[in-house]
C-alpha cells in the first residue's frame, strides 16, 4: 500500500502550518475575546487560496482532492476553530450544492465568487422542526408566474450573518417530502424578503457565528433552484450528498485539533512538577499521552485511507465517510477531556487554550449529522440487501 | 532584469538535531527539511524586483532529491524555473566546491543579479556568498537588508554595529540576504499549483563540465553542552532579592 502524500499536498499543509503559526495562533485568543475575526486575516486567506478548496480550477479553484482538502483542514485546526469555519462554508457545505448539481449557468456565476472569497456562501437546511430528521423541514416555496417565493426560518445557520447567498433547502411538495419534495435554492444577501435572525450564543466557536435566517415572503428569481428545473424536488438527495462529502473533512478538523492537544498535554507534562519531578515521569499521565497519541495515529490511518478510497473511486463512500466522522469526533473528544485532566485547574483556565479546544470540539460530535446518525447510517449500509 | 536566486535546503530551526552514530553526521530520520530561512529572504527581494523590472526568476539549488521540495516552494512563491544539481558526487561537498558547482551552474543563466543567504542556518560557514562572486567574477554585496536597483547598478544596505554600511555596486553583482531584509511571501495554494507545471531541470556534475567536488572533512561533531538547571535567587525584600542577584551575576556568572 502506497502511503506517500503527494509533494504538493505536503507543500501545502506547510504553508497552512506556517500560516497558523505566524498569523493565526498569536490572534486567536483576541479572537475568542472579540468574537471576531479581523478583517485583514480574512484578507490573507482569501490570497493564500484557502476558499477554494474543493472548487474545480476552471471556476477559479484549486479542484484539490479529498485528502489534500482534508491536510489541509488537519492543519487549520490547530488553532481556534472559528479560521477553518470560516472557510468551511465556501469549499465545503455551503458550495457544495452548486458544484455537484449546479446548471453550468450556476457555476460559471457563483463558483468564482466563492473559490477567490470574495463571497461567502452558506448552508441552511436545519430548522426548528427539522434537525436530525433534516426531511421535515418547515420552510416552503412556491412557484408564482416567474417567480419563487420561500417561508418559514431556518436555524442554526454557520456564517449566515456574512454570507452573501445561501443554498436553501424548502419544500415544494408536502406529499412528498424527501422523495420528490424538497427542492435546493439559491437565495442571495440582497433578495427581497430575505432577513439574518438571532444570532446564537453558543458554547464555543466564538469568532464563527450561527444565525437564524428567516425567509418573509422572500421572491427569487424562477433559475435559482440549483440544478435548474429538472432538480425540482430532488433537493434532498444535494443535501445528502453535500453532508456526505463533509465528513471527511470534519473528522480531519477533529484529528488536527486532538493532534494539538496531544502536542500542547505533552510540553506541559514535561515542565509541570509536582512531588518533585514532571508530571510526565508519573505513569498516570503517561497511559493518558499513550491513549492519546495512540488514537490519534488509528484515526489519522482511517482518515487518509477513507480520503484516498474516496479519491480513487470518485464516488462517495458512505459507509467510511460516516465512520470517519464517528471515529475522529470521538476520539478528538476523549483526548480533549484527557489533556483538561494533564493540565489540572490550568486546562480550566482562560488562559490556556486548551479549555477551548474542550469547548468547541463538543460540537463536531452533534453538527453535519450526530453521532447517533452517523451510526444509523453505518448501521443501514452494513444491513442493507 | 534575469535574477537566480541560490537555495539551500536545510533542518527546519525547529528540529532537534541529534548527532548520529558515526559522530560525524547529523540522524536525519526525523528532519524536516526546508528553504534556508536566509535563503527565502533572497527569494522574496526578486520576485519584488521582477514584479517593478520585468525579467526571470531563476532558482538553483544542489543537494539530493529531496531539494526539490525547497525549489517548488519558490516556485510557488513565484519563481519561474529551477535547476537542481543533483549528483552523488556532492555529498559532503564543502563551502567552496558547492560556490564552484554554483558559479558552473549560474553562469550559464547570464543573471543580472544573483542572491542568496547571508549564511545558511545548519553550518553556519557563511562562505558561498563570497567564494560564489569570485568564481563569477561579480562584486560581493553581504549581509544586506536594503536594495535599490538603479541603471545598470545596484545600491545596498548593510547594518553595521548601530550604523548602516551604504555600498553601491555594478551589475551583475552578488547579494546575500540578511534577515530584515523583507518579510516573504508564503507560498499560497494556487502557487503550489501552478509550480507543479513550471520548469525543474535536474543537472549532474558531469553536465556542468565538473568532476566529484572537493571535500574539507568533518572529523567530529559534538553537541553543545547540557544547559544547567536554572538558580533561584531568594530573599525577603525587594532590596535583599536585588542584591543577591547583582551578587550572583557578579561574582558567580561574572557577566557584571
Ligand atoms: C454551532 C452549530 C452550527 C450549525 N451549522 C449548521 C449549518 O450551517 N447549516 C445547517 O443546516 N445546520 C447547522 N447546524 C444544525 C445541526 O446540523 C443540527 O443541530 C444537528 O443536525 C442536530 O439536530 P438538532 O439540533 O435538531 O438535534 P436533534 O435532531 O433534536 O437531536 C437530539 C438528540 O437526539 C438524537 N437523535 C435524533 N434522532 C435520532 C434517531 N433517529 N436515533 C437516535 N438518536 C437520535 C440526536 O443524535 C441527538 O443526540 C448547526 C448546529 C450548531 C450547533
Amino acid at each position: 500500500m502506497d502511503f506517500t502524500i503527494p509533494e504538493n499536498y505536503r507543500l501545502m499543509a506547510e504553508t497552512v502550518r506556517r500560516f497558523v503559526k505566524q498569523d493565526l495562533d498569536p490572534i486567536s485568543r483576541q479572537v475568542e475575546d472579540e468574537d471576531h475575526i479581523p478583517e485583514e486575516i480574512v484578507e490573507k486567506m482569501r490570497e493564500l487560496g484557502l476558499f477554494g478548496l474543493s472548487i474545480p480550477e476552471e471556476f477559479g479553484g484549486l479542484g484539490l482532492g479529498t485528502l489534500g482538502e482534508c491536510l489541509v483542514y488537519e492543519e487549520m485546526s490547530k488553532t481556534n476553530a472559528c479560521f477553518r469555519t470560516r472557510i468551511g462554508t465556501n469549499n465545503g457545505i455551503g458550495s457544495q450544492g452548486i458544484v455537484l448539481d449546479g446548471t453550468p449557468e450556476q457555476k460559471d456565476y457563483y463558483l468564482p465568487k466563492l473559490a477567490s472569497g470574495e463571497w461567502v456562501a452558506c448552508f441552511a437546511l436545519s430548522e426548528p422542526e427539522a434537525g436530525s430528521d433534516a426531511a421535515n423541514v418547515q420552510t416552503t416555496a412556491e412557484l408564482k408566474g416567474d417567480e419563487w417565493v420561500l417561508g418559514g426560518r431556518k436555524h442554526f445557520i454557520t456564517n449566515g450573518d456574512v454570507a452573501d447567498m445561501a443554498c436553501v433547502f424548502c419544500l415544494t411538495d408536502k406529499s412528498k417530502r424527501a422523495k420528490g419534495g424538497i427542492t435546493a435554492f439559491i437565495v442571495e444577501k440582497t433578495d427581497p424578503g430575505y432577513f439574518v435572525g438571532t444570532i446564537e450564543r453558543k458554547m464555543g466557536m466564538r469568532g464563527s457565528h450561527t444565525c437564524e435566517l428567516i425567509f418573509d415572503n422572500c421572491r427569487i428569481p424562477k433559475d435559482r433552484v440549483i440544478g435548474g428545473d429538472k432538480m425540482i424536488g430532488q433537493g434532498f438527495k444535494t443535501a445528502m450528498k453535500t453532508l456526505d462529502k463533509g465528513r471527511l473533512t470534519m473528522g480531519a478538523s477533529a484529528l488536527g485539533s486532538a493532534q494539538k492537544l496531544l502536542d500542547l498535554s505533552v510540553d506541559y507534562a514535561k515542565q509541570r512538577v509536582q512531588f518533585g519531578k514532571p508530571i510526565a515521569q508519573f505513569q498516570a499521565i503517561q497511559f493518558k499521552l499513550a491513549e492519546m497519541a495512540t488514537n490519534i495515529y488509528a484515526a489519522r490511518q482511517m482518515l487518509y485511507h477513507a480520503a484516498a478510497l474516496r479519491d480513487s473511486k470518485g464516488t462517495s463512500i458512505i459507509k467510511e465517510a460516516s465512520m470517519v466522522k464517528l471515529f475522529c469526533t470521538e476520539m478528538a473528544n476523549r483526548v480533549a477531556d484527557e489533556a483538561v485532566q494533564i493540565f489540572g485547574g490550568m486546562g480550566y483556565m482562560k488562559d490556556f487554550p486548551v479549555e477551548r479546544y474542550y469547548r468547541d470540539l463538543r460540537l463536531t460530535r452533534i453538527y453535519e449529522g450526530t453521532s447517533e446518525i452517523q451510526k444509523i447510517v453505518i448501521a443501514r449500509e452494513l444491513l442493507r440487501g | 532584469m534575469n535574477i537566480v536566486v541560490c537555495i539551500k535546503q536545510v533542518p527546519d530551526t525547529e528540529t532537534q538535531i541529534k548527532i548520529a552514530g558515526d559522530g560525524k553526521t547529523i540522524a536525519t530520520d526525523d528532519i524536516k527539511w526546508v528553504m534556508n530561512p536566509y535563503d527565502e529572504f533572497g527569494v522574496e527581494e526578486a520576485l519584488r524586483i521582477q514584479k517593478a523590472k520585468g525579467g526571470e526568476v531563476i532558482v538553483v539549488g544542489a543537494g539530493p532529491k529531496r531539494v526539490t521540495e525547497s525549489l517548488r516552494t519558490a516556485l510557488a512563491m513565484g519563481a519561474d524555473k529551477a535547476v537542481l544539481i543533483e549528483d552523488d558526487g556532492l555529498y559532503g561537498a564543502d563551502p567552496l566546491a558547492v560556490a564552484k558547482i554554483l558559479a558552473a551552474a549560474v553562469k550559464p543563466l547570464s543573471p543580472d543579479i544573483v542572491f542568496l543567504g547571508m549564511r545558511a542556518v545548519d553550518d553556519d560557514a557563511g562562505l558561498v556568498g563570497p567564494a560564489l562572486a569570485e568564481f563569477l567574477d561579480m562584486p560581493n554585496l553581504s549581509v544586506v537588508t536594503k536594495v535599490e536597483v538603479g541603471e545598470g547598478s545596484v545600491t545596498v544596505q548593510r547594518p553595521v554595529e548601530g550604523q548602516t554600511l551604504v555600498l553601491e555596486a555594478s551589475l551583475p553583482a552578488v547579494i546575500s540576504a540578511q534577515k530584515g531584509l523583507n518579510e516573504p511571501r508564503y507560498a499560497s495554494l494556487p502557487g503550489i499549483m501552478k509550480a507543479k507545471k513550471k520548469p525543474l531541470e535536474v543537472k549532474t556534475l558531469a553536465d556542468l563540465g565538473l568532476d566529484k567536488a572537493g571535500k574539507a572533512e568533518i572529523a567530529a561533531l559534538t553537541p553543545p553542552p547540557a544547559r544547567a538547571a536554572g538558580k533561584t535567587i531568594s530573599g525577603e525584600t525587594a532590596q535583599e532579592l536585588a542584591a543577591n542577584l547583582a551578587k550572583a551575576l557578579r561574582e558567580e556568572a561574572k557577566v557584571i
